[in-house]
């Protein structure tokens, strides 16, 4: 079964190859695996999609000292987002076919070309592969997908484990900012 | 305070209570190597191949706990490292590798001698740091020290350009308290889980307890003993566990697992509690995973979360420091017998014994049991072992019972042939001791026979023992087993190690009968000013029993045909 993981890591080189070697030298199948900014500039963010034991993961996550937090957020209630563009071939009669389907996916066509466009949905991800399966048989010529996110609803926020940015005092004299 | 980066490093290493590092210099090292004039307190022992620095960093840590040091050039120094460092990772022993880089402009340029070494070390280090900036490397040494020993130990790389070396800055020693967000070993369990494991205890009729390395590496000795005895539970060792419990005690089973005992390997599957007190239940330990403990519930206390249910479900499972853990649970418990238990296993003890090749006669031929039993009687059983890896090694861990923690230093995870000897140089230095004996194959002393160089320069104390069967000849009993005798690539020449150790200035003596073991030891502790070496000449075609087939049920073991004449 898929199981979606959201992990805090320090913003700092080389975290993402971390992470990444984890997954592949414990075999650890990933679905997807997205990196972004968070509220915080020393802070990092992933949401990660796996096909494996969560809870070995979340425990092999935490062996790496750039790891500040991690959950499974798979049964919480949560909203998970990914956005895809796709290059669709269209022709006069196809373009509008193209529209009509973007409204009902509530996707925007964000570029059109003489004989292409390109459309942009944001959903979780059954979403996006239905639009994709109904845009199959126009010609999808190029397709990317951003991966997933996810953060739990409400006033649910991911614990920081007591993670208070440096303060610039905790080092060799001169030094301004740790992270 | 101004230094450079390179005094910097030293500096630190200083106050991190270092007074010797193993390494070899080269071009993206150097400036460190001449800042080490001015530090005459710590001690450079300078190896003939960095894979012996680590080993021997390694070796350090195992026979005193403290953190071992490593040095080493960029590129090729820093791979040679590799191996050293993959077997300290395995074993959760604290090194730290510092490595010379090229400077930062050049980084990223496939300059000469440039390997991206911590992308190669990644995988094999608990952590790992390139350093850019001056300013950051004092605390980024005292936050490698602090991960290399903390939690579960293990092996930290901090990789510095030689500009950053050669850079100048005012120092300041961070003093503070170190804070890494997403590093918090744990260290105590909860009431719950307390309560969980004492009625499993109490439940017991046939409990074993599991003793590995985290025995050793949490000081628990005491604590596990208590609980042994409180519970009269009968104990057995992993072969890293081996030192952590003494194994002359009425409780010990011995060692556990593929060249186990056989009564630990009974008790185990007969079973029906399993206590594993720092163990991870590696795969030369628990046989078929289908078939093992079948009966068993297991309480499994070790602090590294991730050995929870990795390889063995556990019912209790406890994430914490083990001899904290005890200290909380053994107030909770009361006295309790298992008489019915003891005496099942008393009877499996009694027919190892009774098949035990100690009381039978070997006729004129040496062999390696034999030599190692005689040199634990002849060194009163109280010198410090590391062994390489092989049938030596298990012969060690059968014949060699240990009573004092840390006193068997071997490669058990990686099984690093060659481990032994640079090993027991780095153990002799950190101890300050005599009576440490490096036992090693004929194989795998070839491996880091370049060594010898390191010992006789330093006058290095050890006493080497090369256990000489002609033969790769762990891989040979495979061969006999399971590849109906076909010896391919396991005979070895090997040089006359005397004269070997002639060139070097290194007293030997060659061993052919068993009558001559004690003079031999005895002759090897009377020199105490530098290193030793004794070859035994041992016989060829011995098996190491019992054996458990790898992947084979752990009750299913190959045991010693009883008849003498066929050992
Ligand atoms: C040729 C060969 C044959 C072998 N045959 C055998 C054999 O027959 N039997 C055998 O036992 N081994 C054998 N081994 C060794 C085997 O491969 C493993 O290395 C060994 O079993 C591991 O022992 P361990 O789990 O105790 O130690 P480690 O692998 O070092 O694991 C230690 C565990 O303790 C935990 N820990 C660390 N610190 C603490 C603490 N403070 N508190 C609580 N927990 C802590 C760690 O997280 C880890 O899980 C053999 C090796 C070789 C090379
Ligand atoms: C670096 C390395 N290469 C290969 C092996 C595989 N191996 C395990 S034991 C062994 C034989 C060791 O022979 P020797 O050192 O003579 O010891 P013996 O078994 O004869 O006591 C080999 C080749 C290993 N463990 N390590
Ligand atoms: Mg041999």
């Amino acid at each position: 079964m898929k199981q979606t993981l959201v992990a805090l890591v320090e913003n700092k080189p080389g975290v993402l190859n971390r992470v990444a070697s984890l997954f592949r030298r414990r075999n650890f199948n990933i679905d997807s695996l997205t990196v972004g900014r968070t509220e915080s500039p020393d802070v990092s963010r992933m949401t990660i999609v796996v096909d494996a034991d969560a809870e070995q993961i979340k425990n092999q996550l935490y062996k790496l000292v750039n790891v500040i937090q991690v959950e499974e957020v798979t049964d919480m209630p949560n909203v998970s987002r990914d956005l895809a563009l796709i290059k669709v071939r269209v022709n006069s009669e196809s373009r509008a076919e193209v529209a009509q389907l973007s409204d009902i996916f509530r996707a925007h066509i964000v570029d059109a070309g003489q004989d292409t466009v390109i459309v942009e949905v944001t959903g979780d991800e059954q979403k996006i592969t239905s639009m994709v399966e109904l845009l199959k048989p126009m010609g999808i010529l190029e397709m990317v997908r951003t991966g997933v996110v996810t953060m739990t609803r409400g006033a649910a926020i991911l614990p920081r484990n007591g993670y208070q940015p440096a303060n610039g005092q905790r080092t060799n004299g001169n030094r301004q900012n740790v992270l | 305070m101004k230094l450079t980066g390179a005094e910097i490093i030293l500096e630190c290493l200083v106050r991190e209570g270092v007074e010797v590092m193993f390494g070899y210099p080269g071009g993206a090292i150097l400036p460190t190597y001449d800042a080490m004039t001015k530090y005459p307190q710590l001690r450079h022992v300078l190896v003939r191949h960095e894979q012996g620095a680590a080993h021997m960093a390694d070796g350090y840590a195992r026979a005193t706990g403290k953190v071992g040091v490593a040095i080493a050039t960029s590129g090729p120094g820093a791979t040679n490292l590799v191996t050293g460092i993959a077997t300290a990772m395995m074993d959760s022993s604290p090194i730290v590798c510092i490595t010379g880089q090229v400077t930062t402009g050049a980084v990223g340029s496939d300059a000469f001698q440039e390997v991206d070494v911590t992308g190669v070390t990644l995988p094999v280090t608990k952590h790992n740091y390139l350093v850019y900036d001056v300013e950051e490397l004092a605390y980024t040494i005292r936050e490698a020290f602090h991960i290399a020993r903390t939690g579960r130990p293990g092996p930290v790389l901090i990789d510095v350009p030689k500009d950053v070396q050669n850079a100048v800055t005012e120092f300041v020693y961070p003093e503070e308290d170190i804070v890494l967000p997403g590093y918090h070993p744990p260290t105590y369990a909860s009431e719950s889980q307390l309560e969980a494991a004492v009625e499993l205890i109490r439940q017991a009729k046939r409990p074993v307890i599991l003793a590995g390395h985290g025995v050793l590496m949490s000081g628990a000795t005491q604590e596990v003993l208590t609980f042994a005895e409180r519970t009269q539970t009968p104990f057995s060792l992993t072969l890293l566990g081996k030192g952590g419990l003494p194994e002359q005690h009425p409780l010990s089973l011995g060692m556990m697992g593929m060249h186990g005992t056989a009564q630990s390997n009974m008790a185990i599957q007969n079973a029906d509690l399993l206590l594993a007190f720092g163990m991870r239940f590696d795969d030369r330990v628990t046989g078929n995973l289908k078939t093992y403990a079948p009966d068993a519930r297991k309480i499994h206390i070790d602090i590294d979360s991730s050995e929870i249910h990795k390889v063995v479900h556990a019912d209790v499972p406890i994430v914490g420091d083990l001899k904290t853990v005890l200290n909380q649970l053994n107030p909770m418990l009361e006295t309790i017998e298992h008489k019915e238990w003891m005496t099942q296993v008393r009877d499996w003890m009694e027919d190892t014994d009774d098949r035990d090749i100690i009381h039978q006669d070997a006729g004129d031929r040496l062999l390696a049991a034999h030599v190692i039993h005689d040199m634990w009687k002849a060194t009163g059983g109280n010198a410090v072992i590391v062994t390489d890896v092989g049938q030596h090694q298990m012969w060690e861990a059968q014949y060699y019972p240990h009573q004092n923690p840390h006193t068997l230093l071997t490669s058990g995870g990686l099984g690093t042939m060659g481990f032994g000897m640079p090993a027991a140089i780095g153990a002799a230095l950190g101890l300050k001791v005599p009576n440490v004996w490096a036992i090693v194959g004929d194989g795998g002393f070839q491996m880091t026979i370049t060594e010898l160089g390191t010992a006789a320069q330093e006058r290095v104390p050890i006493n080497i023992a090369i256990i000489n069967n002609g033969y790769l000849g762990m891989v040979r009993q495979w061969q006999e087993f399971f590849y109906e005798e076909r010896y391919n690539a396991t005979p070895m020449l090997s040089p006359d190690f005397l004269k070997l150790a002639d060139a070097y200035g290194i007293p030997a003596r060659r061993v052919t009968r068993r009558e001559d073991v004690p003079a031999a030891v005895e002759w090897a502790n009377s020199i105490t000013d530098g290193p030793v070496l004794i070859e035994y000449v041992v016989e060829k075609r011995d098996i190491v029993y019992p054996m458990v087939p790898a992947g084979a049920d752990l009750h299913n073991m190959i045991r010693r045909p009883a008849s003498p004449d066929s050992i």
